[in-house]
């Protein structure tokens, strides 16, 4: 099933990294009064349209997104160090229940996990709580109790 | 006349807004590679105590709620946002079945793929063929979603 293989405990490159996110959310927050939650700039894109004026910047946006791995190759001469599984039916059933629970459930990692929690918002900490759990139980079934 | 004032004129109101607004997406897509959450096998292992477990996503989320919470607290004390007339904050308290149920279908395909959506559309040039599979099916579940709730909504 899943790829089960160790990876390098990175605690000053994740902070950093962190750090970055952050100032990004900061920045459109500063700039823009928006939340930097990544489900909601993608399911805004979506059919069936709504009727939301932000539509042009979540798209900028998006774009500077996606040229950031392209950029990081060109400065750094390699691709950053990934692990996909091969295993395309479970990735597309993962690909299917993020999309359709992060909209259900108005946000992600980054909209009720960054932003929300720093917001001490309520409805975000049990979203996050609730999240971390279902994941936790996700790869404990998937790598320990039927990969296993 | 500080250098922004001077940069906002030089470039016009609007392609100054875009150009930041690219810049945050950029910013957001390097700190994602930088902490390694794009790489889905870190993210697993961060859900995998009893296995390969690195806790580095837990180090990512410090960082970056280190950097949001004053940052926030200090913009959002101002009238309104720099290229904004108002500050777009959600406001609802309760605790509905969609947030946890929401939440908790989420969590499952983020513990079964070891991508959530920034990552996925980060990691997407990339092209492993996992990742297109992944984000092609992404976009499909969050427009099912979008479809669904308004039919809901109508209904209502």
């Amino acid at each position: 099933m899943g790829p089960t293989m160790q990876t390098e405990f990175t605690p000053f490159l994740s902070l950093l990294g962190g750090g970055l996110v952050g100032a990004s959310a900061v920045l459109l927050m500063a700039t823009h009064g928006r939340i930097a939650g990544i489900s909601g700039i993608l399911s805004r894109i979506l059919p069936p349209a709504s009727k939301d004026q932000s539509l042009p910047q979540g798209l900028i946006f998006l774009i500077g997104l996606l040229l950031a791995a392209p950029i990081w190759v060109v400065l750094n001469g390699q691709a950053p160090l990934q692990t996909v599984s091969n295993n395309l039916p479970l990735l597309a059933l993962a690909g299917v229940l993020v999309g359709f629970g992060s909209v259900l459930g108005n946000g992600c990692t980054s909209g009720h996990g960054v932003c929300g929690i720093s917001r001490l918002s309520g409805r975000s900490i049990v979203a996050t709580l609730t999240f971390m759990s279902t994941g936790f139980v996700a790869v404990l079934l998937l790598r320990h109790v039927f990969g296993g | 006349m500080s250098p922004f004032c001077c940069s906002v004129t030089f470039l016009g109101a609007n392609a100054m807004k875009n150009l930041v607004t690219l810049l945050s997406g950029l910013l957001f897509g390097f700190g994602l590679l930088l902490s390694g959450m794009a790489n889905p096998a870190k993210v697993q292992n961060f859900l995998d105590l009893f296995g390969t477990w690195d806790p580095s996503l837990a180090f990512v989320m410090g960082g970056a709620i280190a950097v949001t919470m004053p940052g926030f607290w200090l913009f959002t004390r101002r009238s309104k946002p720099f290229f904004n007339t108002v500050f777009h904050l959600p406001t609802r308290t309760d605790f509905d079945m969609r947030l946890i149920a929401g939440s908790a279908i989420f969590g499952i395909g983020w513990g079964l793929g070891g991508f959530c959506p920034g990552p996925a559309v980060t990691a997407l040039p990339l092209a492993a063929k996992g990742t297109l599979i992944f984000v092609a099916t992404m976009l499909t579940g969050m427009a099912a979603s979008k479809y669904v709730l308004n039919r809901q909504d109508n209904r209502a």
